[in-house]
């Protein structure tokens, strides 16, 4: 119910929204919980397993029950946070986890199953068959238990990824991150203040507490406007920070658009990288429950909880409300319920000694509760007193275990925190974080005024580290109220106690954990799944540890802690990987020629980054391999255009140029003539072939390589590397010109005829021969020619700058089609230098050596090279090796299949019988079938010999004949024509 | 015989403006990758008489619009606007890589922010002033951005890519303007 005068909600300001489609009226600044706790709706959810009726039990991220799905359709997004979501007009909600419906839930069975479906349940009964796991029992159980679920459709929203960079990095902004962002940032630190409410000022907004004077969440209202108009201040609100990372990097992700009806072009969330030089840490403190009989009902809450609906949203989640507690935070939310008017049932303090002079309400010492009452919410509990047991009517109960400071961040980097007795929790351990400082209730500083030196003296201390001054900043009166904890985990008891709300994990269970020798901390959480639901067992661990602990008759801190691990809240994996999808998954790396060749009908492949034409389909050509087919015919018998741009090209400059060469390739360089071209081939340092290309000696002290278009830039790191590391000393410049060149071959028996028409000077057999390379006049642009061929035909690679590329190519093909020629694409690109025996990557796939590829004598034993020497290994040159071989099918079966492997004929297709793989096949038309390149143990001495080509994954096999690995015009006389 | 047209990265003229930031492709002139064999001084006398430029040390820019050289990488730097004086292939590689790097200008006052989407460096005035230039990432590309003025931003990135280019960016601008 709504309390008249409390809370910072805009009361101006009503807000309709839905839940389980029924509307509900709310105010601006409520999140989903609090407006519908003002509704005095408490049955918000149904447990994972027991599907049990559950209501919410915190005020803030850590909320383990009441989560909920938002929007509809492919949007939908469950597990929301009731606590988190801010409501706005229009807002749609529902319940999870419950059919049909969140009042009568069929699911609720396993409930009165629970004997049976207790910790380690499904381990033991769900062993036997092995098989029926995956098929059966995970399905069955994964439909029973659950959380929201997702809509199973592309989700259409948008998400962004962005980095900050500041001097200070404060994370939460109660008193201790208020007060260290005003020291830091008075002092001209660069700061960022990150907070995840949407109202920065932490426990002063959910307090009736005084700073300086006047209620503490005006102080904060200033405190934040103050920061606010600083330059060097950035404020992050609804932002939580997930994870601490090496180096000074923070994860972070910001709910941008969650809580507004119109988004726009507004991201849904977005997940930052923050890099702080420095960073306090002022995450607060989360209060515990106590375990006791069906303490999950609905209207039991943490006291915290019900000071934070009442102080902050002006909402008594109960009309009688019980308060529950081993400290005096009992008192301090029972003062401030009668204060509001509300009625207090009593006060149930465990401890017998509690101080309870002046107070107005019934208290009952030295007592607990022990149980409660209620159909689907809270009507009534139970207490053991000395004098026995006492029935109370209650429709809310508070509870507070005492606090557990929120350590999570500094175990991040695996620092393990430290058992304080004093204020028995965890606090985090010095110096787990390099650069971080933690301050305030985190740190087990729970007064006010603690919190508020803590967060200045954190400041101080951080700006010391950064080497700034410190400027005066007066430390504001506030409350400095001792913190009287009695240890209270669990009333003993029958029946269930809860621990982990969102596991459905009770005392009982971590107790059968102990009895089966599950007695490591690490052993009790996977077995009974303590701690592994979404929240991270953020209400339940400190409290399950000490179950464990005294089940095994140990202290708390000998039990240890489960790691912590990021993201603190759960994060969208569409906020992490956001930008990185549709379009932005890749870049697209498109050739000049590209929008020619889409308006010629080519289907685009990618090779790597590239988009290259697969063919140009025409008229009534109704396959690829019609296309592919008159394709290598244009190369074959008049002239064909390809966009070979792709290639990598890197200009090679300086004295020792050639020494470079030398050095990198397998063969000779340094002897190269200017205006000339030879084919390279590059070893790893391992000594198998990296890649391999040709390079033009294009002045005495200039050479231009080229590299295949998967290893451009496998290359470039390579040269890279032996220029600055092996070779330091050589005088030698190594620029990438790959995309500063459109190029394209021209091949077939007209490729003269064709490349004359572009050329201001004609050229024949003389003036430009086989691998001769130079400037040329292509069109009145200043370009290059190069004499090469990988189709094995009489052939040219012309290059302008990229700007005329499109217009190149244009020409280019028009003048081809007027031969009775055209463009080729990548499928007949690999025909025609499958048909010569040219290796790609299929070949060179990094597993293959020079020997391997037939091309031994290419390591030139006048000189030294990269990988040389490990090449020559005696494993590397065993006659017994794979070696390459050309393949033709003589059986019945015509194809042959790439990935297939090789059996000698009659032998079994198994493992041990392997002698040989196929890389690369095609269809020739110049020989009449499939033919293909492979590699065969002793390859070379079996030509002629039949053999039995398997592929086991397409169920292919075929009779195959190993011969030598070039089809066509063995000889080479063609090039040269 | 029919002449080579020249076409820009870009098939339509990118000129967009979104909130607070506005895109256009420009146009810089020449581009030429200067790379000294050795020491520095040579390349750096012959670009001061040549061209009246620095050689930019490590992450920096000399010169201004028009006539420019920034830091390209380790002993690289990229001399932007003028057609390179013959005298600098004396002391180093000289390299003519126009038509290799799309061109855009960033500016306007959400600029920095839009950057912060896609760049993992801190771009802020206070940080990266004018004059200072970086070889980093633009979302998945490798890419050059140097500050041109309070709220501008020269970015070249491989001119293949430059339709991601303009894409990411759109997309950050209108992101960020979204949020009012």
């Amino acid at each position: 119910m709504r309390v008249a005068n409390k809370g910072l909600v805009d009361r101006s300001k009503p807000v309709s929204f839905r839940f389980d489609g029924t509307s509900y009226a709310g105010f601006a600044g409520d999140t989903v919980a609090s407006a519908l706790l003002a509704n005095e709706v408490r049955l918000m959810g149904r447990s994972f397993k027991y599907h049990r009726p559950r209501g919410v039990i915190t005020a803030g991220s850590e909320e383990p029950n009441a989560l909920i799905t938002t929007g509809s359709g492919a949007q939908a997004e469950p597990n929301v946070r009731a606590t988190v979501q801010e409501i706005y007009d229009g807002l749609v909600t529902r319940s999870q986890n419950a059919w049909p419906s969140l009042g009568f839930d069929v699911m609720a069975v396993n409930d009165l199953a629970s004997g049976f479906l207790g910790a380690g349940f499904y381990y033991k009964t769900f062993m036997w068959p092995k098989k029926f796991w995956e098929a059966v029992y995970e399905p069955i159980i994964r439909k029973a238990a659950g959380l929201g679920a997702l809509s199973g459709a592309h989700n259409p929203d948008t998400y962004e990824r962005a980095y900050a960079f500041c001097d200070l990095l404060v994370i939460g902004a109660g008193p201790a991150g208020l007060m260290a962002a005003l020291t830091a940032a008075r002092s001209g630190a660069d700061v960022i203040l990150a907070d995840e409410d949407a109202l920065m000022g932490g426990r002063l907004n959910a307090e009736t507490l005084e700073v300086a004077g006047k209620p503490g969440h005006i102080w904060a209202a200033e405190t934040v406007a103050e920061l606010a108009a600083m330059e060097n201040v950035r404020l992050m609100t609804r932002t939580t920070v997930t994870g601490a990372y090496d180096g000074g990097m923070y994860g972070a992700v910001e709910r941008v658009s969650q809580h507004r009806p119109l988004r726009g072009a507004a991201p849904l969330e977005t997940f930052w990288r923050i890099a702080a030089r420095q960073s306090i840490l002022a995450a607060g403190a989360l209060e515990r429950p106590v375990a006791f009989q069906n303490n999950d009902r609905p209207g039991i809450m943490t006291a915290s909880a019900v000071r934070s609906y009442l102080n902050r949203w002006g909402v008594s989640p109960g009309k009688q409300v019980a308060i529950f507690g081993n400290n005096d935070d009992a008192h301090r939310t029972a003062r401030d319920l009668r204060a509001a008017g509300v009625h207090v049932a009593a006060v149930i303090d465990s401890r017998h000694d509690a101080d309870i002079e002046g107070t107005d309400y019934p208290v009952y010492r030295g007592a607990q509760v022990c149980n409660s009452g209620g159909r689907m919410e809270l009507e009534s509990i139970s207490l053991r007193t000395t004098s026995g047991i006492v029935n109370i009517q209650a429709d809310c109960l508070a509870v507070s275990g005492g606090w557990n400071p929120t350590v999570h961040m500094t175990c991040h980097m695996n620092g393990r925190p430290t058992w304080s007795p004093a204020i028995q929790a965890f606090v985090p351990t010095v110096g787990s974080v390099p650069d971080m400082t933690a301050a305030g209730a985190c740190n087990g500083v729970f007064s006010t005024h603690g919190c508020l030196e803590a967060g200045q003296q954190a400041a101080v201390a951080a700006l010391g580290a950064l080497g700034r001054k410190i400027a005066a900043v007066d430390l504001p009166q506030a409350e400095d109220s001792p913190y009287n904890l009695s240890p209270l985990w669990a009333v003993a008891g029958k029946g269930r106690a809860w621990l982990d709300f969102q596991n459905d994990v009770s005392v009982k269970d971590v107790k059968q954990a102990a009895v089966e020798n599950f007695r490591s901390v690490e052993h009790m959480k996977r077995y009974t799944t303590q701690g592994m639901a979404t929240d991270q067992g953020k209400s339940s661990n400190v409290m399950a540890l000490a179950v464990l602990a005294d089940a095994t008759g140990r202290g708390i801190p000998e039990t240890g802690t489960t790691t912590f691990r990021p993201p603190y809240v759960p994060v969208a994996i569409a906020a992490m990987g956001a930008g990185a999808q549709g379009k932005g998954f890749a870049p697209e790396r498109l050739t000049t020629s590209h929008a020619q060749s889409v308006r010629m009908g080519a289907p685009m492949i990618e090779a790597g980054l590239w988009y290259r034409p697969s063919y140009f389909p025409r008229g009534d050509e109704r396959t690829w391999r019609q296309s592919c087919d008159r394709e290598v015919g244009f190369v074959r018998n008049t002239v064909g255009v390809c966009d070979v741009s792709t290639l990598g090209k890197i200009d090679i400059q300086g004295p020792d140029a050639a020494a470079l060469l030398d050095f990198v390739y397998t063969n000779m360089f340094s002897t190269l003539k200017v205006g000339r071209v030879r084919y390279g081939l590059m070893l790893r340092e391992d000594g198998h072939v990296m890649d391999d290309g040709t390079c033009a000696r294009l002045g005495e002290t200039r050479y231009l390589m080229t590299t295949t278009t998967a290893a451009a830039g496998a290359v470039m790191r390579h040269l890279e590397f032996v220029t600055q590391c092996l070779h330091p000393e050589w005088q030698v410049k190594i620029t990438s010109v790959t995309e500063h060149w459109a190029q394209f071959a021209v091949a077939g028996p007209q490729a003269r005829t064709l490349v004359n028409g572009l050329l201001d000077q004609p050229i024949d057999n003389e003036s430009w021969p086989f691998m001769a390379c130079g400037p040329a006049t292509v069109l009145g642009v200043a370009g290059r020619l190069f004499r090469i061929s990988f189709s094995g035909e009489h052939a040219y690679e012309v290059a302008v700058p990229a700007r005329y590329g499109a217009s190149l190519f244009g020409e280019l093909v028009r003048r081809a089609e007027g031969l009775g020629g055209g463009a080729y694409g990548m499928e007949a690109l690999n025909v025609l230098r499958i048909e010569k025996g040219h290796i790609t990557h299929a070949e060179i796939h990094g597993r293959t050596t020079a020997f391997d590829i037939g091309m031994g004598r290419m390591v030139s034993d006048k000189k030294d090279c990269i990988g040389k020497t490990m090449s020559e290994r005696p494993g590397l040159m065993d006659p017994e090796r794979e070696q390459l071989v050309g393949l033709r099918p003589i059986g019945a079966v015509k194809q042959l299949s790439a990935g297939a492997h090789l059996f000698d004929s009659g032998a079994e297709a198994v493992a041990e019988n392997d002698q040989g793989y196929v890389t690369s096949v095609g269809f020739s038309p110049d020989v009449g079938t499939f033919i293909g390149l492979g590699f065969v143990q002793r390859g070379p001495e079996r030509y002629g010999e039949a053999m039995r080509m398997v592929d086991h994954l397409r169920g292919l096999e075929a009779e195959v004949e190993i011969c030598a690995p070039v089809f066509v015009d063995p000889e080479g006389g063609r090039t040269r024509g | 015989m029919g002449e080579l047209q020249a076409a820009r990265p870009w098939a339509e003229r990118l000129d967009v403006s979104i909130g607070r930031s506005a895109l256009v492709e420009v146009d810089l002139g020449h581009l030429t990758v200067l790379a000294p064999f050795g020491a520095e001084a040579g390349m750096t006398e012959a670009l001061s008489a040549a061209h009246g430029l620095g050689f930019p040390k490590p992450n920096r820019a000399t010169g201004k619009d028009g006539g420019r050289c920034i830091w390209f990488g380790r002993g690289e730097a990229l001399l932007i606007g003028p057609a390179p004086d013959a005298s600098l292939a004396d002391h180093g590689a000289s390299v003519d890589v126009l038509d290799a790097w799309a061109a855009v200008s960033l500016s306007g006052a959400a600029a920095v922010d839009v950057l912060a989407r896609l760049v993992p460096v801190d771009l802020r005035e206070g940080a990266f002033k004018r004059g200072h230039s970086i070889r980093t990432q633009v979302m998945h590309m490798s890419a050059s951005i140097t500050r041109t003025g309070k709220d501008s931003f020269l970015i070249l990135v491989f001119r293949s890519m430059a339709g991601t280019l303009s894409h990411d960016l759109k997309q950050a601008m209108a992101a960020v303007a979204a949020r009012g």
